[in-house]
């Protein structure tokens, strides 16, 4: 049985139809790439899963849960954490805030100072400035806080919009990296990306978005030697 | 009486007032920060708290401490209740049907005290029974003493509880990324509720304050202090919580002062103007802050 399963999902914004009936599945332990370009609808997709978007038609279920209709504030204790699009940290909070919020559904400290010790493993940078305003942090270090923060939920799945948009070169490979570290320490990743040949050479299998349809999927080594990937998204 | 003590006892009288605007400030600031509107309704909040000590006072025969209580509950309730049923179901729409609903909602507020308690001003005795003290040459009443020690508690309790609880985060979170906010599980639609709680919560003790001070209750009592704290809140940088504290007890001393030294009539003028310069010079209010997008 998968664990995210969505199928026929339909979005629309007003009249223009976003996702014109998509069919996915995630399995436990997978590493799962959507790609396509700008305005395919990936991040629609994501958004709707999380129930910041309703859909218009479609179900979404996760284990074996229908999750269509769940407000979004319900998902994360769940155990699906969604890493948003441009990262979305809270500016004006301390980098230790940020994460503290990424565990606001867990009730015990225990285990949320457990978590947060192991993030700060994982992330020494998110340490030494925890007290410092997330805002104040450069574009890759508020990427790893908000994975650090999605991480904070203890999440058995994570959903990460565009992890490397507007990095650096050196901090796209080290975010792809960590990706591959959460994937190994067992949790299921969910991956959007522009960036088709790195999310490709992470990811186990993948899906080909095009104007809110899914033209082509398949595991993600076969996908980086089609034709028609290459041309479309490799630059080949 | 020399020069200094009454400059100090203007002083005094300033900041007396200047918090009573604080607390108001606070309401308008928060509501702004979270729901990005301007609930113009707020200063009407006032007018409810003050009727309503006067009913638990002289219908209810309630002791001074239930007839607070019994304000602060009343408003806070009214409040939520004004957000649940006018501003949420506009939450998607246009800033300029909020704005239009909150007059609305500040007429309604006005015509149901007239058409309950009537025109004609009630007098309502100030609820401090103390006259005051008298330290150097400087007397300052009862009601400033209690005005100044109950404002200087309720501001240092909220900054408390935004800065170090999780329910506090939880609501800058808000403020700042409804989205975000939402994906680590916090419900927004509760957290608004309670930031019109606490802003009307505020604006009951601010009400009942006002009221013991000028000791006369008529249905348009809210206006000035709203009008006026709606000022602070801008002059301090409205959504700033320190921003509203800040310009409250600015626009308080302002206003005494000039009442005091260059003119009466011309008080709300100067206070209005600083306003217009403060805005000039510096958009945003005293420290209120343009957020930059980071890529």
């Amino acid at each position: 049985m998968a664990m995210l399963q969505v199928t026929d999902l339909e979005v629309s914004y007003g009249m223009i139809q976003a996702i014109k009936g998509i069919s996915f599945d995630v399995k436990q332990g997978e590493v799962i790439a959507l790609i396509g370009a700008n305005g395919a609808g990936k991040t629609t997709i994501l958004h709707t899963v999380t129930g910041l978007l309703k859909s218009k038609s479609g179900k979404i279920e996760f284990e074996g849960k229908d999750i269509t209709k769940l407000a979004g504030n319900k998902i994360v204790s769940l155990g699906m954490a969604h890493v948003p699009e441009g990262r979305r940290v809270f500016a004006d909070l301390s980098v230790l805030e940020n994460l503290r919020l990424g565990a606001y559904t867990r009730k015990d400290k225990q285990e949320i100072e457990d978590t947060l010790q192991m993030i700060y493993k994982r992330f020494p940078r998110l340490e030494e400035r925890k007290s410092q305003l997330a805002g104040t942090l450069s574009g890759g270090e508020q990427q790893m806080l908000a994975m650090g923060r999605a991480l904070m939920s203890h999440p058995k799945i994570i959903l990460m919009d565009e992890p490397s948009m507007g990095l650096s070169p050196i901090f796209v490979s080290e975010i792809f990296d960590i990706i591959k570290e959460i994937s190994a320490g067992g949790t299921t990743v969910l991956v959007v990306e522009q960036n088709a040949k790195k999310a490709l050479s992470i990811a186990n299998r993948a899906y080909v978005l095009e104007t809110g349809k899914i033209v082509l999927n398949g595991a993600a080594k076969e996908l980086l030697e089609n034709d028609s990937v290459k041309k479309a998204y490799l630059g080949e | 009486m020399g020069i200094l003590q009454n400059i100090l006892e203007q002083v005094i009288n300033g900041l007396r007032s200047g918090s009573i605007y604080a607390l108001i400030a606070l309401g308008y600031t928060m509501v702004y920060g979270i729901a990005k509107m301007i609930n113009f309704a707020h200063g009407d909040i006032i007018m409810v708290g003050a009727y309503a000590l006067y009913v638990g006072l002289a219908i209810f025969h309630l002791p001074a401490v239930g007839a607070v209580l019994l304000s602060i509950a009343i408003c806070t309730i009214l409040g939520v209740g004004i957000e649940r049923i006018a501003y949420k179901p506009l939450r998607s729409a246009q800033p300029l049907a909020v704005l239009i609903t909150a007059i609305g909602v500040s007429f309604l507020l006005q015509s149901l005290s007239l058409l309950i308690f009537g025109a004609t001003p009630i007098p309502q005795a100030s609820i401090v029974g103390f006259d005051g003290i008298k330290i150097g040459g400087i007397s300052i009443s009862g009601i400033t003493i209690v005005t100044l020690i109950v404002t200087t508690i309720c501001m240092a309790s909220l900054t408390w509880f935004i800065n170090k609880t999780k329910l506090g985060s939880a609501m800058r979170a808000v403020s700042e990324d409804k989205g975000a906010a939402e994906l680590m599980g916090i419900d927004v639609n509760k957290t608004i509720s309670l930031t019109f709680a606490i802003g009307s919560a505020l604006a009951a003790i601010a009400g009942i304050l006002y009221v013991c001070q000028y000791q006369s209750l008529k249905p348009t009592l809210g206006a000035m202090p709203g009008i006026k704290a709606f000022v602070a809140a801008v002059l301090g940088g409205i959504g700033s919580v320190p921003g509203a504290m800040l310009g409250g007890i600015i626009l308080g001393l302002i206003e005494s002062l000039s009442k005091a030294y260059i003119s009466t009539e011309l008080s709300d003028a100067i206070v209005f103007g600083i306003l217009v310069l403060v805005l000039l010079i510096k958009p945003s209010g005293l420290l209120g802050k343009i957020r930059k997008e980071k890529v």
